[in-house]
């Protein structure tokens, strides 16, 4: 079966002064796909990932998402067509409580966002905010301050609030940055149970998560995809068994 | 045990002595002294506004509040004999809507600021105005300014005179008060504590930042405006000494005394400030007003970092009577 893709990012290049830190990439995504970008520090992930989400400004090339080109929207119109993303240092309201944080995302892609009524008002919002809490296990920590939650649960809310404004395309950044095995084998679960209505375009380190993630992986390097493929052949490349199984960095 | 509803809405003890003030105070205490906190803690308000929710500064509420003070001053009868006089529904309905401007002006002119530089370059909006105003002399009459106005009588009562002025003065206070703690309780409210807390993740989950600190900015030049149009009444007179940037620094002294963290640590500020000007006026040389200010000044930023606000906060966590129903009181239920 062959459908348009979701996403597709054409020739894209990214300079900063004389560095580029994105060379000629492209890349696409069939919707409900699961794609990983591995890569170690500096080549460029990152840089891509915020090209995508908006973040960073693009110095040639095009990214098209469904079919239209987004290039030279700004995040919050991104955002609106479908695009979700997490951090990778986490990026929550924290002196806010838990529900505060969902029920502001859930309100970011669909409105309303200039509402001045009381919150009681906005009960379908509250309530949808409750079940991706619930999907998180964050429903008995909804009245805290974030700041009080322990990592692994501010983590969980970082993703949570991402699937709160209902992507279509859901961009994580590091997802499992910093936690503990534990928390990171329920937190793949979760990523796992997803729809596949959400494609994902993921950033991650941990090769054992991406390998457990990703329906396809790509492998980028000094700012050029060098590898892309399945997990078992990105497993059998060459190249990325030496940049991750003891090979020079 | 005060009744049910005063412990839910505490602040309700608030407007309840301001409303009973009159009954002890004598005509200079209420008529001066106090409706002057008022209007400064209305102005005070709308920069605590800003802080407490969007985290958001500016030096530019005290220009802002000019804004409004010369066009009401413009519209209105005067002795200076400047501006088109309009009836004065009219003229306060046009302050307003300019002060609201003026206040967008300053946001839109700063979004890209945060921190030290949006404080910069709010400061050199509210010196542009300063010296527009006090070098035009067509319009504003220069250093002299605008002088002989009077706030209006309406259905008979003279909101002149001090006991209707102060009357006057406290609604407008207690409305723009309620009206913040009101926004702080919708989503709009909730966005702009995201904001302050993760500006980035607010665009990121489709919100428009610029917009949403535009309209922030907003409101707050509205709420300016409303202490700029009383101070406008009640000073008699409009010049560019209201603008200037000791005027700034007042706001933004009265607004720390307070506590920025907490909207209504404006009117802590404002009383604080108000009674030390004429205290000082009466223990030491009136000259010596800056002095005073600026040791509690210091004592309040060195000792109390969320200002008096914080500090009756502490004080009331510290406390916490069983009646108020605060958290320890629920520990102290469940434990049992």
């Amino acid at each position: 079966m062959h459908t348009a893709p979701i996403l597709r990012v054409r020739d894209l290049s990214i300079s900063f002064g004389a560095v580029r830190a994105v060379d000629r990439v492209s890349l696409s995504l069939e919707p409900g796909e699961r794609h990983g970008l591995l890569g170690t520090n500096g080549a460029g992930k990152t840089t891509l990932f915020n090209a995508i989400s908006g973040d960073v400004k693009l110095s040639e090339g095009s990214i098209e998402y469904k079919g239209r080109t987004i290039s030279r929207l700004p995040i919050h119109r991104r955002a609106r067509l479908g695009i979700g993303r997490t951090f990778q240092t986490t990026l929550t309201f924290a002196d806010r409580t838990v529900e505060d944080n969902l029920r502001v995302a859930v309100m970011g892609s669909h409105g309303p966002r200039f509402a001045i009524g009381t919150w009681n008002r906005y009960g379908a919002q509250v309530q949808a905010a409750r079940a991706v809490a619930s999907r998180f296990r964050l429903d008995e920590v909804m009245e805290q301050p974030v700041a009080t939650l322990s990592y692994g649960q501010q983590r969980e809310l970082e993703i949570a609030m991402a699937l709160a404004s209902d992507p279509e395309l859901l961009l994580l950044d590091e997802p499992a940055a910093g936690m503990s095995p534990q928390a990171r084998g329920r937190l793949i679960e979760v990523l796992r149970s997803l729809p596949r209505s959400i494609t994902m375009l993921f950033v991650e380190h941990d090769m054992d998560v991406a390998l457990s993630l990703a329906d396809r992986i790509t492998v980028m390097r000094d700012g050029a995809i060098v590898a892309s493929g399945t997990p078992a052949e990105i497993r059998a490349t060459p190249l990325v068994r030496e940049i991750y199984l003891g090979g020079k960095h | 045990m005060p009744p049910r509803f005063l412990v839910r809405h505490p602040y309700l003890l608030l407007v309840l002595a301001g409303v009973l003030f009159p009954l002890v105070g004598s005509e200079f205490w209420v008529g001066t002294v106090a409706a002057r906190a008022l209007i400064i803690g209305t102005m005070a308000l709308s920069l605590t506004f800003l802080t407490s929710t969007a985290g958001l500064v500016s030096f530019a509420q005290a220009g802002v509040a000019g804004v409004a003070g010369y066009t009401l001053a413009l519209l209105s009868p005067n002795v200076t004999g400047v501006g088109v006089e309009v009836a004065w529904p009219l003229a306060v309905g046009a302050a307003l809507l300019m002060g609201t401007l003026a206040g967008v002006l300053v946001g839109w002119v700063s979004v890209r600021s945060s921190g030290i530089y949006l404080l910069m370059i709010t400061l050199a909006m509210s010196v542009s105005l300063f010296y527009l105003v006090s070098q035009n002399t067509e319009v504003f009459n220069g250093f002299d300014g605008i002088n002989g106005l009077k706030a209006p009588v309406v259905w008979g009562i003279d909101l002149r005179a001090p006991l209707p002025f102060y009357g006057m003065a406290l609604t407008a206070a207690v409305l723009s008060a309620a009206a913040v703690l009101y926004l702080d309780r919708t989503p709009f409210g909730s966005q702009l504590h995201a904001l302050r807390n993760a500006p980035r993740r607010v665009s990121a989950l489709g919100f428009n930042a610029v917009a949403l600190r535009i309209v922030a900015f907003g409101v707050a030049g509205f709420i300016a405006s409303v202490g700029g149009v009383l101070n406008t009444w009640f000073s008699g007179q409009m010049s560019p000494g209201a603008v200037d940037v000791h005027a700034a620094v007042n706001l933004l002294v009265v607004a720390v005394l307070g506590g920025i963290r907490h909207p209504l640590g404006a009117f802590l500020g404002a009383i604080t400030f108000v009674l030390l000007e004429n205290y000082a006026a009466s223990v030491i040389d009136r000259e010596r007003f800056n002095l005073v200010i600026g040791v509690v000044f210091i004592v309040i930023v060195l000792f109390a970092k969320d200002g008096l606000s914080g500090l009756i906060n502490q004080l009331r966590v510290h406390l916490n009577p069983a009646w108020t129903g605060g958290r320890r009181a629920k520990t102290r239920r469940k434990a049992a």
